[in-house]
């Protein structure tokens, strides 16, 4: 069978359990659509929690930026998990407890306005749209490599088989699938690890194969690595950061915009009892933590493989030759994301960094005359199986997590912008007298206009894509997750306390990225160049969020102060939201 | 619902106890081992690497695990004994 019957036979399959999950699970109310009708087990949840989080960054991005970085790029690994502390100990189980049916929803109740609320949504909007951008813009790509479609085609398969599930099932068919979707992505991605663990260390489990002996030279895998990249003029993989402000507060942003993103903590409004949101938790670390702990070893070791394919017979002698290179270079090179230039007219592959000053004259000793091989980050992943020469369908496998990653996350994003749209704003401001059946409609509605729009925005990805990232976090961070937690913890902060204090989180922190990224992403627009040197305080502006929520929370503090006390019936409901008893599922009022 | 008839203000607090110590835990492997103490812990050598290395890429994670699995632990043993647990 050829690669391409492969291929097609894992995600055409996995395609098939999505719809077939659908169809099982229609949604008959909003209850059904909005939060799963409020009886989903907490181990489920956290098997949901991890596909809805794990995006096609995590899955295909992220051992490539942790292997390019090393150390320095931790900064992911713990900012995208250390967010479950705040969430579970911090939001999760009040909001639980609140028992309506989306972020904002929550914020208008506690802060008794309808504008809190409106606020809330639009900050929920900008932070899911683009962050949804980038999971279709990545469906496409998984396609177009792997199943032989151009990207837009590719994107508009995804997109149809999202709307069948998303717009039939809702909260409830989104839940199943994921579930699904989890499991494919976490046996596509740990299967290559394991293989290429034993391969190098002996040791099946990659996040100790990572600290153990490399078998072939006798020294730990890391001394290794180190060794070798640092004979080519890279910096040791393992080496310390200078600017550990800046590594702090970025990791910390990644944290507080983990626990603010609105797609996520909706999902903890499934289950049936506060002391099961706590324990979703948990379970969604743990499944998160299976890719998460796995990720680093994938890093290093397809680092160190890379290096030992470019030169077989070790660093100091010649790398291999052009015509010889193993046929995934090859097969990459037609997707543009390795390139190779002959520099030096050898004919041979010199691949090192030679931007280091101090390496310059041994290169030039050995005749290099600059770097000839560029790979992207992206690439790592997707073609670790080839690079371990694993069998054709460990590459299936790995098409179809690729997507599965995608896709759920796009769901539970597209399910957040749904139900902000018809709750907060159709039944919450412009029409509270509908129907239920009226209502669900509505978000049926929501649904498919906002895939729509995803879709179109992925084939059309607007020049700012690379940097929404930052600007979701950012968002989240800086406006929702403050405002959530003032809303339990605080029975003092008001309405126009919060308020100011989301609108002064989010603007100092859009005005602090846009100074370097450029006003609204337009590029070349920006006031100052983005560098180290003109950062304030070293900050960059990825780290920004982690201040802008300072600034949300000292305002909102301040303000309040000096205005009147929330009314009484509020201060109850702070009350009520701290104590578990009487947790009803999530109902409409 | 008033939360006086629980002895409210005492459950309250020790959450907030709780909650306070599982975060400085959570602060220190992070922040602590992982970034800002690890030239301090240089010296013990982890699998070819040092003690800082491991917690920035392991340890920090499996250390969030288990705090969020000890904070549902415990506070549902608090809900219990101040009998604001759900039916």
């Amino acid at each position: 069978m050829s690669q391409f019957a492969i291929n097609l036979l894992f995600v055409g399959g996995s395609f098939l359990l999505y719809i077939g999950i659908a169809v099982w699970a229609k949604a008959g109310s909003t209850s059904d659509f909005y939060v799963a009708g409020g009886g989903v087990h907490p181990v489920t949840n956290g098997m949901a929690i991890g596909a809805d989080w794990m995006s096609a960054a995590s899955f295909i991005s992220m051992a490539g930026l942790i292997a390019a970085g090393g150390y320095a790029n931790s900064t992911f690994l713990m900012g995208w998990t250390g967010g479950y502390v705040l969430l579970a100990m911090l939001l999760a189980p009040y909001l639980r407890k609140f028992g309506k049916f989306t972020v904002p929803e929550f914020i208008g109740d506690r802060y008794y306005s309808s504008n809190a609320r409106l606020v809330a949504v639009i900050c929920l909007i900008v932070a899911s749209v683009t962050y949804v951008i980038g999971q279709m813009a990545g469906a496409g790509v998984a396609f177009s490599r792997f199943l032989e479609v151009d990207s837009t085609n590719g994107l508009i398969i995804a997109a149809i088989v999202v709307f069948i599930y998303a717009v039939m099932g809702g909260m409830k068919g989104i839940t199943y699938t994921q579930v699904a979707q989890y499991c494919v992505l976490i046996v596509a991605y740990t299967i290559p690890a394991v293989f290429i663990s034993l391969h190098l260390t002996g040791n099946p489990i990659p996040g100790l194969g990572m600290f153990s002996t490399h078998t072939e030279s006798g020294l730990p895998l890391l001394t290794k690595l180190n060794q070798v990249i640092t004979d080519l003029g890279f910096n040791q993989y393992t080496a310390d950061v200078d600017n550990k402000l800046n590594m702090v507060l970025f990791t910390l942003s990644l944290m507080i915009g983990t626990a603010g993103l609105p797609h996520v903590i909706i999902r903890f409004f499934t289950v049936p009892k506060v002391s099961d949101a706590r324990w979703s938790g948990g379970w969604a670390l743990v499944f998160i933590a299976l890719l998460y702990l796995t990720a680093p070893a994938v890093a290093s070791m397809a680092r160190l493989n890379l290096m030992t394919t470019i030169y077989p017979e070790g660093t100091q002698a010649q790398p291999i030759e052009y015509d010889q290179r193993p046929g995934w270079i090859a097969t990459w090179e037609e997707t543009g994301l390795i390139k190779y230039e002959d520099k030096n007219n050898d004919g041979r592959i010199q691949l090192y960094n030679d931007k280091n000053a101090d390496f310059a004259a041994t290169a030039s000793e050995r005749g290099w005359a600059g770097n000839e091989m560029v790979v992207n980050n992206d690439i790592l992943v997707l073609a670790n199986p080839e690079i371990a020469n694993l069998p054709g369908w460990v590459i299936g496998l790995i098409a179809a997590g690729g997507l599965a990653a995608a896709l759920s996350t796009a769901a539970g994003l597209l399910l957040a912008i749904s139900s902000a749209v018809s709750h907060d704003l159709i039944k919450g401001r412009l029409n509270p007298n509908i129907s239920d059946k009226g209502e669900l409609l509505a978000a049926r509605i929501s649904m498919a206009v906002a895939i729509v729009v995803a879709t179109w925005l992925g084939a059309n990805p607007p020049g700012f894509a690379a940097q929404v990232v930052a600007l979701a976090f950012g968002i989240a961070g800086a406006s929702l997750f403050p405002a959530l937690m003032m809303g339990i913890f605080s029975k003092r902060v008001n309405n126009v306390g919060a308020i100011s204090g989301m609108l002064a989180g989010l603007t100092f922190t859009l005005v602090y990225i846009f100074t370097y990224k450029g006003w609204l992403f337009i590029p070349g627009t920006n006031t100052l160049a983005d560098t180290p040197e003109n950062w304030v305080l070293g900050i960059s502006p990825l780290s920004i969020g982690a201040i802008g929520a300072i600034v949300n929370f000292a305002v909102a503090f301040g303000v309040s102060k000096v205005t009147a006390e929330p009314p009484v019936e509020i201060q109850e409901l702070v009350e009520s939201v701290r104590y578990p008893r009487g947790a009803g599922t999530a109902h409409d009022h | 619902m008033s939360g006086h008839s629980y002895d409210a203000e005492n459950y309250w607090k020790a959450n907030l106890r709780l909650i306070f110590g599982s975060l400085i835990i959570w602060a220190l492997v992070s922040y602590g081992a992982a970034i800002l103490l690890r030239p301090m812990l240089a010296g013990i050598e982890v699998g070819g690497t040092d003690l800082g290395f491991w917690f920035a890429q392991q340890g920090s994670i499996i250390t969030f695990i288990i705090l969020i699995f000890f904070y549902a632990w415990r506070m549902n043993k608090i809900d219990e004994k101040f009998g604001v647990h759900e039916e």
